[in-house]
């Protein structure tokens, strides 16, 4: 099992390295300067703001320069908004869209798992169809649909929630978190039928039924172990699901998150937040995706002995 | 207990699967196939059957456009502004006082298109990785499946965003990057599908007859990966049409003039508390083709009878 994490996780290494590599060539690749288009700036002016961030030097001492700066955790200097660190930038946006994302994924996994465990126990009967339905009505409507309707009707039309903003006033958490949660609900719904309906079918199950075990326990502790390893396999792809969500989120909300930030980045042609940002999302990501694949390597026996066998 | 043992979906599935392969290789020799077995199936599921129906009516519909639109795409009535649903205008009109459904069956040839040559795209590049990764196996699939994680970890909003930068906000492009995003799950389904069906006691049977590799591939490998590569492809254009409309949502994807569902609700957002219908409308369509392809994607993997491995 060590040997296992340890090489699952030296894997995320390369990974993260080339994240890098491309993202900043990629950027470095774009025609127009963050500088070219503020007409007024002096041509010296101009040469001293580019001496300042480095971009008068050959692509690839940038690269050395922009590695061994990140090697010390710092992510450089933002483009647009002058004297800020993208590393302040980040840790002014994170914590919102963190915590956005902590509800989101808490949302996600109360909902869609007990509807979805909910359905497995009694297969293609109303209490199958009605869960599973609105699944499929969470998956096929988009996010930023979901939320400009959740606006309109508890916003506008019933006017009991605030629309916008983040943490200014009472409730105004619960529509940005509930419309981010709600996709990968459906998602977590299905995935947890899927696997309960397996499981429940194996025959490890029958025997703790032979034994004589009340159902209840044959469901939570026999049954749900095995049935949430595709839930807790999927919560890699959730994180970066969310995580991309949250800028389309923080965009209808108008919260000051770091998705906005990414987006309007992205339109300011602000170089160093875009790589600063992908670097910090992408490393996330990866690490998140590692979590859940040892996450859902311990949790499925079959997979534990085989790797502690290899020992 | 065993009448929850046999209530359950998947018991069913499995045991019809075997007797499924049974009767296939029996078909194969006679010239029938599987695929009329299939299509007897689907054509029980009156959901999978709506949804079919439906998708060919839009279909239709968003093919047809120029000839049935009642008005024409830029026809703007400045006098008549935006004006809710009427015997004239079925679906309301624009700021513009431009017909809503004429520009949703204009939006919809984009957004369609754009899921089409997507998925294309997708399915190309991701079956023939998938593939070779799978039977080739060893220090070739580490490397390839290595690469397809890699590109996994990255995330795709910048790759869109930058190459939309660097070469222009081109509609093939759309195609080619979000297609270059979507084809690495297909690429793990195959190449997952391909490993396990070499395992499997009838391929080791054809080779233990002497069954060259080959033939090993086109009679049994082709015909066994299918069924999830065509339910796969299903379920993708749905995720292609989402992600589209997701990065016109944003601004980085359809570019006006040029119209498609995505951006149509992105207006419809900005005007919603005074014209909802601008909201409503496209957003239906949306939300219905989506639901149509995917209980489309839903009744063929029952009727392939595709074992539910993704969700």
């Amino acid at each position: 099992m060590l040997n296992f994490i340890l090489s699952r996780s030296m894997q995320s290494i390369p990974v993260i390295f080339v994240v890098i590599t491309i993202t900043f060539f990629l950027v470095r690749f774009a025609p127009g300067g963050p500088f070219d288009d503020e007409k007024s700036v002096e041509p010296e002016v101009k040469a001293a703001l580019e001496a300042q961030y480095r971009l008068d030097q050959p692509l690839f001492s940038q690269y050395a320069a922009y590695l061994g700066d990140l090697a010390q955790g710092d992510l450089g200097p933002s483009f647009k908004y002058p004297g800020r660190s993208v590393n302040e930038l980040i840790a002014t946006g994170f914590p919102v869209t963190a915590e956005l994302g902590l509800y989101a994924i808490l949302i996600a996994l109360c909902i869609g798992g007990i509807s979805g465990v909910v359905a497995a126990l009694k297969p293609n009967t109303a209490q199958d169809y009605v869960p599973m339905s609105l699944a499929m009505l969470g998956i096929c409507m988009p996010t930023f649909l979901l939320g400009p309707l959740l606006i309109l009707v508890f916003g506008i039309w019933l006017e009991w929630l605030p629309v916008s903003g983040w943490g200014d006033l009472p409730g105004d958490k619960i529509l940005p978190s509930f419309t981010l949660g709600a996709a990968y609900a459906a998602y977590v719904a299905r995935l947890s039928r899927g696997g309960m309906l397996e499981v429940m079918s194996q025959d490890y199950i029958r025997t703790a039924r032979a034994k004589g075990l009340p159902e209840r326990v044959v469901v939570l502790k026999h049954g749900l172990r095995g049935g949430m390893i595709p839930v807790v396999a999927y919560l890699g792809p959730a994180f970066a699901g969310i995580l991309s969500g949250s800028f389309v989120i923080e965009t209808i909300f108008q919260i000051h998150g770091l998705g906005r930030f990414y987006v309007q980045a992205a339109f300011n042609r602000d170089y160093t937040m875009i790589l600063g940002c992908t670097v910090f999302l992408a490393t996330l990501i990866v690490v998140f995706n590692l979590l859940s694949d040892l996450l859902a390597a311990w949790m499925n026996p079959r997979l534990r002995s085989q790797l502690g066998g290899n020992q | 207990m065993s009448e929850m043992l046999n209530s359950t979906s998947e018991a069913q599935g499995s045991t019809s699967s075997q007797s499924g392969r049974v009767d296939s290789i029996n078909e194969y020799e006679k010239g029938t196939s599987l695929w009329s077995d299939a299509w007897l199936r689907l054509k029980k599921n009156p959901l999978a059957l709506t949804g079919l129906g439906f998708l060919v009516f839009i279909a239709l519909a968003c093919l047809c456009t120029p000839w049935i639109a009642p008005y024409g795409y830029e026809e703007q009535n400045l006098l008549l502004g935006a004006s809710p649903p009427s015997p004239q205008h079925w679906l309301g009109t624009d700021t513009f006082g431009r017909d809503l459904l004429t520009r949703i069956l204009y939006g919809g040839r984009v957004s369609l298109m754009v899921g089409l040559i997507a998925t294309s795209v997708a399915l190309l590049i991701g079956v023939t990785w998938g593939a070779i990764a799978g039977f080739v196996g060893g220090k070739v699939d580490a490397v390839m499946m290595r690469l397809v994680d890699i590109i996994y970890a990255l995330p795709f909003m910048i790759f869109i965003v930058l190459l939309m930068v660097v070469f222009g906000r081109n509609l093939w492009l759309l195609f080619f990057a979000i297609g270059a995003v979507e084809w690495l799950t297909m690429a793990r389904i195959v190449r997952g599908q391909v490993q396990s069906l070499k395992e499997q006691e009838f391929v080791e049977a054809a080779i233990s007859i002497g069954l060259s590799k080959w033939a090993i591939i086109r009679r049994h490998l082709i015909p066994n990966a299918l069924g999830p590569v065509i339910v796969y492809t299903t379920l993708t254009i749905p995720s292609v049409m989402l992600l589209e409309a997701f990065l016109s949502f944003l601004g980085l994807g359809i570019q006006p003039p040029q119209s498609s569902w995505g951006l149509l609700i992105s207006y419809g957002v900005e005007s919603m508390e005074e014209y909802p219908w601008l909201l409503i409308y496209p957003g239906l369509t949306l939300t219905l083709t989506l639901f149509a392809l995917n209980f489309l994607g839903d009744g063929l993997r029952d009727a392939l009878d595709v074992r539910a491995s993704k969700d």
